[in-house]
């Protein structure tokens, strides 16, 4: 009992993430706890076990006999399999609803998101008469209403506001964030405090990948497979952008920030960089 | 046929099994010796890996890119992982504890196939010389042991393909090695020996092999596709050529999932002989164990695109290998509890072979806790990629296997000698790497949590300091194999002679002379019903008794 | 005494590996297949099968996902003819007959006839293979062209690897089964090995025609 006290005091005091900078943050760092509770309870448990078998039961000098010659115990086997199935099940479940409340289950605004990943041209190849036709999808050319979307994440959404679109190209050994509503094209990612956002990616070359650690978000960026991935941040501050994924000798260098704006702040900087039609995409963007 | 006979008890073959040393560096037949071969082969490339470990740790000392070059930190890191993995673990829980082990066990004279198992063996030597001579010929593969496509198919061609090639030499040693198991175990039992009452460490094998069998051959199959985008530019793998990235990794870790099981199922086997001698117990919960053996078997198969939580993976998928993969705490917990309960009531002898497995079970349970975090998507989503990784699997494969190779060597020293190694100098080799690993990994889950990715040269400045502290732990663990060599090559010379069963152990390969004649047995190979009979009530066995059969027949 | 060793050396090759007995034991060889104890090779190999197996699920898994998720460009339009590979699944098919005959002849220790049905069995095999050359110098594309042609010549490839091994396996026992004594009735691992051997790959060229040419 006192174990699983403190297990839980230390779950819910340690503080080992750095600061929760998006909407689904603080989420993510819900779920940490109660891992972190969990294995901290089990491991001391077992830890302390341990050391307790082995100081109270070490062979002493000159003793020479065995220990007891107990085989096997149906009851205490039963236990200790319940319990890690009890708890891995909860577990499961809890980061389960963790990850749904983050987006992960959200379908992604296009119609071929997610689920259409694996279905999708199933038409490539079909059996007619006495000769098999393999036959070029129609998915083949990219047209952008048909594109297939991958995986990603999708965020919950901040009060309705619609979301930013960012088209982001990882490339050796850069990110390129283009804004089309602004055609703004810059090597930093600038959002605005509360605004959700909708990151566009696509990889030129290699595997690269997103990640943001105050935001907890990491998506990879594979070649041939554009991925959307969206956030809302909800703290103003520059955090940095790393590329997470091996690709090549400078994948360490491949840093960018992220600066996390207020709403004003933001237009200001909007309109600096923006080259086209600053209203509309002014009226569009700061809602929130 | 006419051979002398010159009546010398453990004399080796004449004929294709040269004189004494001698056939340790040939074509041997007999399984101890290769068993021996394996072993020393392995420890040779260990050296190797962790210099290269060592590389790292002083590049990651300061920020920037300073000790070596970008190029060749990424060399020497994908030869750091593939070294590790497929040149020391695999070939020594596998082949050398395998070979030395099971026709004990199993009660046979050899395995089921010597010659394929010496062909086994010899493979091994020129895949990691091959592989290590790519460094300084035309420069190593760069791009990680897992080898990513398209990554690999645009860094310099030669060091991939011998990569490939050695590699694949590794994999076929390896499924050569899971035939000759199976049918040793399953086939050259002697007579009377059922199957639930073979010693721990043979289902270990068994489930071991099943999955070799399995996974290697499509693993293999896999690199075939991908020497052929580098060398003959098909596109399978390569997007820009209408290929699929994400395949390779799906094929990639069919494989490597199942072989994190396969570097660690043998470990739980050994860990299961070794305590029971020195707790004086039985092994608790023998057919759970079994069964457990066997669940993290099937259940190793399903789990692999846990490693692919942000390949973009669709939903349904990452739920899927998110439960699956979270059960296997299951059928381990099961084991870890058992050693637990096994330990329970003992007459624990604290010595190093215990120190070992004990910090073992520390270790692993401390890996799997953050595996099984690992598995849930949305917390992996964070520190996929990240240090929290590299933390997690060095916890389980050096605190959990390397540990274990280590408490086995103190263990069955004695057997492959006849000499005991020196306990206070294993107890300060267990000491310093007991300390050097804990100072070297655990602060890199707080790395992984806080922005340090994985399989970079330079990072941010915030996090030199532990880096720092991470390095020195580094060095404490190359310092604590100098204790353990010196204490192996002086034991094995000038060690306390230790007769045939220093531990009244009742496994089988105790009973007969320590080392153990060609044969195996002079005569018969006992037939072992209980290989752990302990638990005699005090004062009714003598543990100053004389031999192991003495003991054995006393026992039951 | 291995099937495949080429030695017509009529003393098994053990003999030269046996210990010294320590005094008392029975005399043991250290060797496969022979009296020391009873010959595990066919298992060994039914499991080399089953490793084998998986490389081409391997294979098989990857066409797949390959079929389900990468378009091919538009201009990707082939079409397999059914011809060829329908006569070159019948042959294969009627070679396990053939073989299954000859291993009978031979369990019934009819050498000659076995021989015969040998060399049948090798001549549908290498009947096979140039069937399979002759398609692949009639498809209209390469092994590079694109994504379904690489993974059409890297499945048909390796299978064709495989018969390759299994034709040269025949015309190898063929050959031996010439020395008189070399199989009898009751051994003759060489024949039954080729023979698991050559239904297996036979097995495996079903399902590959189901997915690739029928599907
Ligand atoms: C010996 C090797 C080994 C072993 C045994 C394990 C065991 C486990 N591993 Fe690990 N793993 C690796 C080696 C290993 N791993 C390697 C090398 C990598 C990185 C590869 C790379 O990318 O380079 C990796 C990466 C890795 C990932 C991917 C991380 C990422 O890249 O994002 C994941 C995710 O699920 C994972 C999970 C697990 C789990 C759930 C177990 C489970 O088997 C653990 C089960 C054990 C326990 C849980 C402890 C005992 C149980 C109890 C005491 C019962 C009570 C416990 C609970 C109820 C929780 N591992
Ligand atoms: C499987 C087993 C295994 C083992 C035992 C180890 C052991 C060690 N590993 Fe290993 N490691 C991996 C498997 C293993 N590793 C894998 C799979 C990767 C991933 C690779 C990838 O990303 O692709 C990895 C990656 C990896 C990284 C991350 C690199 C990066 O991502 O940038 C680091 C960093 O600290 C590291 C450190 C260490 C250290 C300090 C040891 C130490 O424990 C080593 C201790 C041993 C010694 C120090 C030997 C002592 C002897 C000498 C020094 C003398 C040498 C002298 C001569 C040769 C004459 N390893
Ligand atoms: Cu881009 Cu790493
Ligand atoms: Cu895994």
């Amino acid at each position: 009992m006192a174990l699983v006290l403190s297990g839980l005091w230390i779950g819910q005091n340690v503080n080992v993430l750095p600061a929760a900078a998006s909407l689904n943050a603080p989420i993510y760092d819900q779920l940490f706890k109660v891992l972190f509770s969990i294995g901290t309870i089990l491991f001391i448990g077992i830890f302390g076990l341990l050391l307790f078998s082995l100081i109270r039961f070490r062979r002493r000098d000159g003793e020479t006999g065995d220990g007891v010659a107990v085989e096997g115990n149906l009851q205490l086997e039963i236990f200790w399999t319940a319990i890690p199935a009890v708890v891995v099940l909860f577990v499961g479940i809890y980061s389960y609803d963790i990850y749904d409340r983050m987006g992960g289950m959200v379908p992604l605004s296009d119609p071929h998101a997610m689920h259409g990943g694996m279905v999708a041209s199933s038409d490539s190849g079909t059996a007619e008469g006495d000769s098999a036709v393999i036959q070029a999808s129609v998915l083949g050319t990219p047209s952008p209403t048909s594109e297939r979307i991958w995986g990603g994440i999708g965020s919950p959404m901040a009060g309705g506001a619609t979301a930013l679109p960012v088209e982001v190209t990882a490339l050796q050994f850069a990110f390129l964030f283009h804004y089309p509503q602004g055609d703004i094209t810059s090597g930093e990612l600038h959002v605005q405090k509360g605004q959700p956002v909708e990151l566009r990616m696509e990889a030129r070359d290699v595997i690269h990948a997103f990640w943001v650690p105050e935001f907890r978000l990491k998506q990879d960026v594979i070649p041939g497979q554009p991925t959307v991935l969206t956030f809302t941040p909800i703290k103003a501050g520059s955090y940095p952008i790393i590329c997470a994924e091996l690709c090549g000798p400078y994948h360490g260098g491949m840093r960018s920030t992220v600066v996390v704006h207020e709403p004003d702040e933001f237009s200001a900087w909007f309109e600096k960089n923006t080259t086209t039609t600053v209203a509309s995409a002014l009226s569009s963007s700061s809602t929130g | 046929m006419t051979i002398a006979l010159t009546p010398q008890t453990s004399s080796p073959p004449p004929g294709l099994q040269p004189e004494g040393w001698l056939r340790y560096l040939s074509f041997s037949l007999d399984h101890k010796v290769i068993g021996l071969q394996y072993m020393v082969a392995g420890f040779f490339f260990y050296l190797v890996g962790g210099a290269l470990a060592g590389m790292i740790r002083a590049e990651l000392v300061s920020p920037i890119s300073d000790f070596i070059s970008r190029e060749t930190y990424n060399e020497v890191l994908t030869l750091h992982g593939t070294v590790m993995i497929f040149l020391w673990i695999v070939p020594v829980v596998n082949g050398a504890f395998g070979n030395y082990l099971i026709p004990f066990y199993v009660g046979a004279r050899d395995m089921a196939f010597p010659r394929l198992n010496a062909v086994a063996f010899w493979l091994i030597p020129p895949a990691g010389f091959l592989l290590i001579a790519s460094y300084f010929i035309a420069g190593a593969a760069q791009s990680g042991w897992t080898a990513y496509p398209p990554l690999s198919l645009t860094t310099p061609a030669a060091g991939q393909v011998v990569w490939i090639l050695s590699v694949l030499l590794l994999g076929g040693s390896s499924i050569f090695g899971g035939i000759n198991f199976i049918a040793t175990i399953l086939k050259m039992r002697r007579p009377g020996l059922k199957m639930m009452q073979l010693p721990m460490y043979c289902w270990a094998m068994l489930g071991t092999s099943i999955l070799v069998v399995l996974s290697t051959p499509v693993l293999a199959g896999t690199l075939v596709l991908l020497s052929f985008d580098i060398i003959a530019h098909t596109g399978f793998f390569n997007p820009s050529l209408g290929g699929n990235a994400v395949v390779y990794q799906h094929l990639f870790w069919f494989y490597s999932h199942p072989a994190v099981y396969i570097m660690v199922l043998p470990a739980f086997g050994l860990v299961s002989e070794i305590l029971p001698v020195h707790a004086r117990k039985p092994l608790f919960g023998y057919t759970t164990m079994v069964y457990s053996i066997l669940g993290i078997v099937f259940l190793g198969l399903i789990v692999w695109a846990h490693h692919m939580f942000t390949s973009a993976t669709p939903p349904w998928m990452r739920l899927f290998f998110t439960i699956a993969t979270a059960f296997i705490a299951v059928p381990t917990g099961i084991k870890f509890f058992n050693w637990l309960a096994t330990l329970w009531g003992g007459k624990i002898a604290l010595n190093s072979a215990m120190l070992f497995s004990c910090a073992f079970i520390v270790h692993f349970v401390f890996g799997g806790i953050t595996g099984v975090a690992l598995a849930q998507v949305p917390f992996d989503i964070h520190v996929h990629d990240t240090y929290f990784v590299v933390g997690h699997f060095h916890y389980v494969v050096y605190g959990g296997t390397v540990f274990v190779i280590f408490g086995s060597i103190y263990h069955w020293f004695p057997k492959f000698t006849g000499r005991m190694l020196n306990e206070d100098l294993g107890r300060f080799h267990f000491l310093i790497t007991f300390i050097g690993f804990n100072l070297c990994f655990a602060p890199q889950h707080w790395l992984g949590l806080n922005g340090m990715p994985r399989r970079v040269a330079e990072y941010d400045p915030q996090f030199t300091l532990v880096n720092q502290i991470s390095s020195v732990g580094a060095l404490l663990m190359a310092l604590s194999t100098l204790p353990f060599l010196i204490n192996v090559l002086w034991s094995a010379f000038s060690g306390r002679v230790a007769g045939d069963n220093p531990w009244k152990a009742l496994t089988p390969e105790w009973l007969t002379s320590s080392p153990p004649p060609v044969e195996n047995w002079k005569g018969e190979a006992p037939l072992v019903q209980h290989p752990y009979g302990y638990g005699i009530p005090p004062g009714q066995i003598d543990l100053g008794a004389a031999t192991g059969r003495e003991l054995w027949s006393s026992g039951q | 005494m291995t099937a495949f060793s080429p030695s017509s050396d009529p003393s098994p090759p053990s003999d030269v590996l046996a210990p010294p007995l320590p005094q008392g034991s029975e005399p043991l060889v250290h060797d496969a297949g022979q009296e020391a104890h009873p010959d595990h090779r066919m298992f060994g190999l039914a499991t080399f099968l089953v490793a084998d197996g998986m490389t081409f699920a391997g294979f098989f898994a990857a066409y797949l996902t390959f079929r389900a998720v990468n378009p091919l460009p538009a201009d990707a339009i082939y079409e397999l003819e059914l011809i060829l590979p329908t006569i070159n699944t019948v042959l294969l098919v009627l070679s396990s007959f053939t073989f299954h005959r000859a291993a009978k002849e031979l369990r019934h220790d009819q050498l000659g006839p076995c021989r015969l049905w040998l060399l049948i069995t090798a001549g549908l095999g290498l009947a096979f293979l140039a069937g399979q050359m002759v398609e692949y110098f009639s498809l209209p594309f390469g092994l590079t062209d694109n994504l379904y042609a690489s993974t059409f010549y890297a499945l048909t490839g390796f299978h064709g690897l495989h018969v390759s091994l299994g034709a040269l396996m025949i015309l190898i026992v063929w050959w031996q089964a010439r020395t008189p004594g070399r199989f009898t009735a009751d051994h003759h691992f060489g024949v039954e090995a080729a023979e698991l051997y050559w239904h297996f790959v036979d097995g495996i060229w079903l399902v590959l025609y189901g997915i690739l040419y029928l599907l």
